[in-house]
């Protein structure tokens, strides 16, 4: 029967966390890669389609794991790929340093009967360190085709895409020969079991009965509900076998059969390793030991980690002032122009004062936010990230967290929507959820606008470490929320902290890139999306009603004063006019900004500003703080933009437009502070409670969640400025 | 002894590993098998937890983990195996 070659060709790449995945990934699609979610859950799918050899190529990078358990989340899908989805090729990204460990993900992927492919990766590594490793030998004990590469160098990449290519075209069946062979006792129960499998279900079974049979007896809890969903009612006779099965076992040898497996799993690739792998005596000097010697050091290791924070934050500050005023100044020129070319009219009003300013002021914070992400690839790609963790376990395990927790909760600076995905390399759901709870008080990168104008214009030279304060607050309310839920609302057993601390790796900076720019891209959609709609909303809310009746005619009395002054015309000295004019446009621009303001409070958001003041009031925020903070629920950068539209500050060509007209009202700097207070802790944006929503699967905790935060909020902002007020500081 | 009593710059031979379900289970995966050598590289700044080297490459687990983990110790390694 004649075939039709297949032109379009899945393949997906496994491998172990740290193994150089990415890397492989990153050289094989190129800027040609989709990133988005696994269907149902959120851990981040990446692909990538390209057309290489006359073939398109669609390559999938599966969650890095170091097993096939159904423990973790990461797992499952991967597994459930290569069996639900079955890819042409299985290609296996194996770290040759640390070939032992990673076959055991690697023969695990072998046994799923799909068409794999060993990729012997950072062959460089593990030669500077005297590995020598059989190839030829690997291949023919597995069947399984193995090459070499240096993924971050780009070797070995093409030949890897042809063999790739071949294997799958090729009639070769999945590996047969060799299979982990169990102890005779498990091999009988595999044996039986098996044969009750096919009695039962026969061609409806949906895997391999052997494997099926093995994971029966290892008490899989997704096989078993795979096996009774298609069992139906002839799965009692199955669970039956199993657990009689399963007991026979435990009865002879006092041991989980899965642990007697996992045991002779790692004893048939000793056999393997001892057969392929060498190691020369001479041992070079181990560079990321020696790194681990200073950065880990009981000493220096916690000073230096404290700097390297620093370093991170210093630098996202005063490397992004330059590029934020370019942007500034891009958009004030921008601005001009659309004021030049239009004529007066509402849709001009929509684009200037509402689109512009809002979308505006918002983006400079582009240049801070690439930083602080390129800061945070730099910590993950160097190994750093488990270094921290590895140093903040202790601390992280007393407020009831798992030093992994320290990731996303840094994250959490940046932007909490990533951060809170991130909350998923944890293997407890109860970690999960605390981490998920507590990393809205860590202040993200959104609200740092925020702060920047209401410190920049009460607190002068000293806005940095108000600024450091608030950070500092968020910081410990969110250790006192962590005791506090961990022994009141998750109570139960620690998960482990069982984590690998891979060696140092010179970062590549296509991958920094590619990183920075997968999570920027979330805040420039917020950017294309929720804030741009936001800044319109508001922008109405705040232009309507156009007729406002208002206390007195201001512009009778601009003129008025125009007219007043005209009688100081005939002055004499040059001097003495242009003091009088100066003074004369003092008082029309008082009145101008009285008139907005009266406007803007009779406006509709003037209105639903008044109906929640009586809830701001008491934190010393009048109803425009309180407007700007409702806004804020949207995004909190918009509680920038709505500061600058209600303290008609719309003046964008000017850069600290805002913050002049902050310090000429009667804000004090007390109440900005409790503003920045409540700005902190309130309730996540919409972005971030969908985040919590999806990561809990539970409407329960987001609400949960949004009233916790908020009410902390009100608590902390009410102390701050009643306390403030008490010691005079009003 | 315990792993956890296992002082920096100690190797050991596992002999039995405690625990129950998902840590022992981990724990096993990542190498820590019965009969496998560890290398107590060091322990964190706070005492917890501590850093191994097993099977060639470094691996970290608080305390009260190790302490699931009874090695036999087989002396004290300035360098690695």
């Amino acid at each position: 029967m004649p075939t039709t070659p297949k032109k379009s060709l899945t393949i997906a790449l496994s491998g172990n966390p740290n193994a150089g995945k990415t890397s492989i990934f990153n050289h094989l699609t190129g800027t040609r890669q989709k990133v988005g979610n696994w269907p149902g859950v959120t851990v981040e799918k990446k692909e990538g389609t390209i057309r290489k050899y006359g073939y398109e190529l669609r390559i999938v990078d599966l969650p890095g794991t170091y097993s096939l358990t159904p423990f973790s989340i990461e797992e499952i899908i991967a597994r459930d790929f290569i069996l639900e989805e079955s890819p042409d090729v299985v290609v296996v990204i194996i770290d040759s340093s640390n070939l032992e460990r990673s076959l055991y993900l690697a023969t695990q992927i072998r046994e799923l009967d799909c068409k794999v492919l060993f990729c012997l990766n950072m062959a460089d590594v593990a030669k500077s360190r005297g590995i020598k490793i059989n190839a030829a030998k690997l291949s023919e004990l597995l069947d399984v085709p193995v090459l070499f590469t240096v993924g971050n160098k780009n070797d070995g990449i093409d030949a890897l895409l042809k063999t790739t290519i071949e294997l799958a075209e090729s009639d070769s069946v999945t590996p047969q020969k060799r299979r982990v062979r169990y102890r005779a006792d498990i091999e009988k129960a595999i044996k039986e079991l098996g044969s009750v499998l096919t009695a039962e279900l026969g061609s409806a079974l949906p895997y391999n009965t052997r494997w099926t049979a093995i994971k029966l007896i290892e008490d899989d809890a997704i096989v078993k509900k795979r096996v009774q969903q298609v069992a139906g009612s002839r799965d009692k006779q199955i669970f039956e076998s199993v657990k009689s099965q399963r007991d026979a076992l435990m009865g002879l040898f006092d041991e989980e059969p899965e642990i007697l497996t996992t045991d002779e799993r790692y004893g048939f690739i000793a056999g393997i390793v001892k057969e392929v792998h060498t190691t020369a005596v001479q041992q070079r000097v181990d560079i990321s030991r020696n790194i681990d010697l200073v950065l880990t050091n009981r000493f220096v290791g916690f000073p230096i980690f404290i700097l390297f924070i620093w370093i991170m934050f210093q630098s996202t500050f005063t490397f992004g002032k330059y590029p934020m005023e370019w942007i500034e100044s891009a958009i004030g020129g921008f601005s001009i122009l659309v004021d030049n070319f239009l004529h007066d009219s509402l849709v001009k009003d929509l684009l200037l004062e509402g689109i512009i300013a809002g979308v505006g002021s918002v983006i400079i914070f582009l240049p801070n936010i690439l930083i602080l992400f390129f800061c945070i690839a730099i910590f993950e790609d160097t190994g750093y990230m488990s270094r921290a963790a590895f140093l903040m376990d202790k601390i992280m395990h007393l407020i009831g967290l798992h030093g992994k927790s320290f990731i996303p909760m840094l994250m959490g600076f940046g932007c909490n929507v990533p951060a809170i995905m991130a909350a998923r390399t944890l293997e407890s759901e109860k970690d999960r959820i605390l981490t998920i709870l507590i990393t809205p008080f860590m202040s993200c990168s959104a609200k740092l606008p925020v702060y920047i104008v209401l410190a920049g214009a009460f607190f002068g030279p000293r806005a940095g470490t108000v600024i450091f304060l608030i950070y500092l607050l968020g910081i410990v309310l969110s250790i006192v929320t962590g005791r506090l839920f961990r022994s009141v609302l998750l109570k139960g057993a620690d998960a482990p902290f069982v984590m690998e601390l891979p060696p140092y790796r010179v970062p590549m900076l296509k991958s920094l890139m590619i990183h920075m720019w997968d999570r920027s891209k979330i805040f420039l959609k917020k950017m294309g999306g929720i804030i741009l709609v936001g800044s319109v909303v508001v922008w109405c809310l705040t232009a309507f009603p156009q007729q406002v009746s208002y206390t007195m005619d201001y512009d009778a009395e601009i003129q008025r004063i125009e007219q007043t002054y005209q009688a100081f015309q005939p002055a004499p000295e040059m001097e003495l006019m242009a003091t009088i004019q100066e003074k004369k446009d003092q008082e029309i621009q008082q009145l101008r900004m009285a008139q907005a303001a009266e406007k803007a409070e009779k406006s509709y958001m003037g209105r639903i500003g008044t109906a929640v003041a009586p809830f701001f009031q008491p934190l010393g925020i009048d109803w425009k703080g309180g407007v700007a903070l409702l806004t804020g629920f949207v995004a909190k950068e918009i509680v920038v933009s709505t500061l600058g539209v209600l303290y008609a500050a719309d003046d964008a060509a000017e850069p600290d437009a805002l913050k002049k007209a902050l310090l000429a009202s009667d804000v004090s700097p007390l109440s900005a502070f409790a503003m920045m207070i409540f700005v902190l802790l309130y309730l996540p944006c919409l972005a971030t409670v969908a985040a919590i929503r999806r990561e809990t699967r539970s409407m329960r905790w987001m609400l949960f969640s949004i009233v916790y935060t908020t009410t902390v909020a009100w608590i902390m902002s009410f102390l701050v400025y009643q306390g403030g007020r008490l010691l005079g500081f009003a | 002894m315990l792993l956890s009593d296992m002082k920096e710059g100690e190797t050991g031979i596992i002999v039995r590993i405690g625990g129950n379900g998902a840590l022992r289970r981990r724990i096993l995966e990542m190498g820590l098998i019965k009969n496998a050598e560890v290398y107590v590289e060091k322990y964190a700044p706070l005492k917890d937890p501590i850093e191994l080297i097993v099977k060639g490459y470094h691996l970290s687990l608080r305390v009260n983990e190790a302490s699931q983990i009874t090695v036999e110790k087989t002396g004290v390694f300035v360098e690695r195996q």
